[in-house]
């Protein structure tokens, strides 16, 4: 009797869970062209309510022409853009009431103080400061000295703190960071990051684009998209762990040489540098005397190779590698 | 409601925050009143006048006396010789040569036909054809006067005559200003409201701020009027301080009525700031509209009849005419402060105004996109 009682709590549970499980994007086969450039082809993917989603890429992967659709600044050529349950079309009046998006490049008045520039965007969305001040002031309070700055005189660091507080003075369910942090210091991005991640208290999904690797980490879901393509969708830890081969970080005195030298290597499959090492996979995923041989008569000393975890980017640019094959 | 006020707050602070502009369009139209409307005139004045004097008469001095008393001519040159006159008529040392051959001072004396040679530098028609006139009737007072020494001779009261005696209305005494004030006013409010919304507009998005403002909920009619209102009080404001330059600096008179020139000014400035802000939806940075906007400037202002009058202009341009606002608003300025017309006297140019006002307003909404 209870274990029966027991299971309909689980399964009621579990139906609420589906309930607020509920998709906030969901896109189907979405392509858009610029003339003869082909943007996006056939982009398929879903967020999930109060997740941090990311979109990792090379400039030029059709993040931004993704995102402009989501925030419906751009019309798809094909395909269905769900959001928030509205079709990107036909509900747009309705979604640009519940969406915050943070275009990449710097867009707020910059001839505006701080306070200003929020004061236009709260009466703009019919909200008021005072009322969500709680949402942004955990973000806000940064900048909240130089309130009677003009936005245009402000840091980058700054200047993406108070375009994130505009984005979301209207207490949106969705949120839309194209490039946050690009052009920002390392310390600054780690504390936006750190922000993002207490933004969930407040159910707000998050979609993020970005060209870090590492920030990729900070993400519940990762999808790497690259030509216009998504080339795969996982958790970044599983991201990672599709890595196919063994991987082995190689050091030499002289980094370039090592890299010529190592693609020269009969066994080598790819060789790509990665910060002062380089990052090597090798048909039989083994180091034997032979390469050292190798390196030596290519005149490399101070060789040092070691096992390593593969990072996103590593799959990343193996996933780029088979896609371009293929 | 609320939105649109907010929105048009925004636009005021960003305005007077920039010092330049904030100035710059206050001071245009006291600079352009106080240049354009004396310099911009088609009286002739001191025309330069070379004589060539082979008479040398009482006759042909008395001639050249009259010429000097007028306050048209200005004798700056004699010579003897007809080719150094016409090679100086060439290197534009002077805009007209008489010739007095000799015999002239003799046959009038005798009672024959003095004949004179007028040579004039006509480049510029209009000003060679009022010169001619000018000098045609300097010449037609001196004839009369030698009829007058020699009543004795012809009884001058026998030959029958017309004489015409006439008055110019609106503008007694020609006074150019007059004319040219009411125009020149036209030209402030088109200037303002033709560059400054529209340059406003693509700026936000050379500036890339639409991008922002699109994914709000700001409707486009909202956006809209949120950019015509503040020039449109600085139109009016500039047509004030226009006006009263006016009275106090050239004392223009002024008969209508002022209520009437505000509110059609109004509807004129609702019409360019709609097809100022028509042509920013297409363009995609201020050199790309200043291009356009100064192209649809330059056609409406000088068919507008700003200085030659449009009902002598060729079939086609009146009307074309028929859309250039600025026209309307000329004839309307014109008509109202030296004419003292009223409502009834201008409904058509009104009622035109209003359907093109409409019309550029409406055109300005559709053609805004928020969407790409």
């Amino acid at each position: 009797m209870t274990e029966h009682l027991s299971r309909g709590c689980l399964a009621k549970r579990n139906s609420d869970r589906e309930k607020q499980m509920k998709k906030v994007i969901e896109s189907t086969d979405i392509s858009k062209a610029f003339g003869s450039t082909k943007a996006l082809n056939d982009i398929a993917f879903s967020v999930d309510e109060s997740e941090i989603f990311g979109f990792i890429g090379p400039d030029g992967a059709g993040k931004t022409t993704l995102f402009r659709i989501i925030a419906t600044l751009l019309l798809p050529d094909k395909g269905e853009m769900k959001v928030l349950g509205m079709d990107c079309i036909a509900g747009f009046k309705e979604l640009r009431k519940n969406i915050g998006y943070m275009p990449g490049r710097f867009s707020l008045y910059q001839d505006l103080t701080v306070e200003e520039n929020l004061n236009f965007y709260a009466t703009v969305f019919g909200t008021t400061v005072k009322k969500n001040y709680d949402l942004i002031s955990d973000i806000y309070s940064h900048i909240e000295p130089f309130k009677k700055r003009l936005a245009g005189k402000l840091s980058g660091g700054m200047k993406q703190k108070l375009a994130l507080s505009c984005a979301l003075i209207h207490k949106p369910k969705l949120l839309i960071l194209d490039e946050p942090t690009t052009g920002v210091d390392a310390v600054s991005r780690s504390e936006f990051w750190a922000m993002l991640a207490r933004l969930r208290q407040h159910d707000i999904t998050i979609i993020v684009s970005t060209p870090y690797m590492d920030e990729a980490m900070r993400c519940d879901r990762v999808a790497l998209i690259q030509n216009g393509s998504i080339l795969t969708v996982a958790p970044p830890q599983k991201i990672r762990n599709g890595f196919s081969r063994k991987l082995f970080m190689i050091k030499a005195s002289e980094k370039y040489k090592l890299i010529i030298a190592l693609r020269k290597y009969p066994g080598t499959v790819t060789a790509y540098p990665f910060g002062d090492s380089v990052h090597v996979t090798f048909s039989d995923d083994s180091i034997d005397e032979s390469l050292f041989r190798f390196l030596s008569k290519e005149g490399l000393s101070k060789v040092t190779a070691v096992e390593t975890e593969a990072g996103i980017e590593d799959r990343f640019l193996e996933l780029m590698k088979k896609g371009a094959t293929v | 409601m609320r939105t649109i006020l907010y929105l048009i707050r925004k636009e005021f602070l960003q305005i007077f925050r920039n010092k330049f502009i904030s100035r710059a369009m206050f001071a245009v139209p006291i600079a352009q009143m106080l240049l354009l409307v004396p310099a911009v005139t088609f009286e002739i004045k001191n025309v330069r006048l070379c004589i060539i004097d082979n008479d040398l008469t009482s006759e042909s001095r008395g001639l050249i006396s009259k010429l000097e008393g007028s306050t048209f001519f200005k004798v700056t040159f004699s010579t003897f010789s007809e080719n150094e006159a016409n090679n100086l008529l060439h290197k534009n040392k002077f805009d007209l040569i008489l010739n007095i051959p000799s015999g002239f001072g003799k046959n009038l004396g005798t009672g024959k036909t003095g004949k004179l040679m007028a040579s004039v530098d006509a480049i510029n028609a209009s000003s060679a054809q009022l010169t001619w006139a000018y000098l045609s009737g300097v010449i037609r007072d001196y004839n009369r006067n030698i009829l007058t020494k020699n009543i004795n001779t012809i009884p001058v009261n026998l030959v029958p005559q017309i004489i015409i005696t006439n008055r110019f209305w609106y503008n007694e005494m020609l006074n150019y200003n007059h004319y040219m004030l009411p125009g020149v006013l036209t030209l402030l409010v088109t200037v303002v409201g033709f560059l400054l919304a529209g340059l406003n507009m693509v700026r936000e998005k050379e500036m890339g701020t639409i991008e922002q403002l699109n994914v709000t909920p700001v409707r486009k009619y909202q956006l809209i009027i949120a950019k015509m209102v503040p020039f449109l009080l600085i139109g009016l404001i500039d047509l004030s301080i226009g006006l009263i330059i006016g009275k106090l600096v050239f004392n223009i008179p002024f008969v209508g009525s002022i209520t009437l020139l505000f509110v059609c000014s109004f509807i004129f400035l609702i019409a360019v700031l709609g097809l100022a802000l028509f042509i920013s939806t297409f363009s995609g940075s201020q050199q790309q509209f200043m291009f356009i906007a100064f192209f649809c400037m330059i056609i409406f202002m000088l068919m507008s009849g700003l200085f030659t009058p449009y009902e002598s202009m060729p079939n086609w341009a009146q009307i074309f005419n028929m859309i250039n606002p600025v026209a309307y608003l000329m004839k309307i300025n014109r008509m109202v402060m030296l004419k003292g017309s009223t409502i009834h006297d201008i409904s058509r140019e009104i009622i035109s105004l209003i359907v093109i006002a409409v019309c550029s307003t409406s055109l300005a909404v559709r053609r805004y996109r928020k969407t790409a």
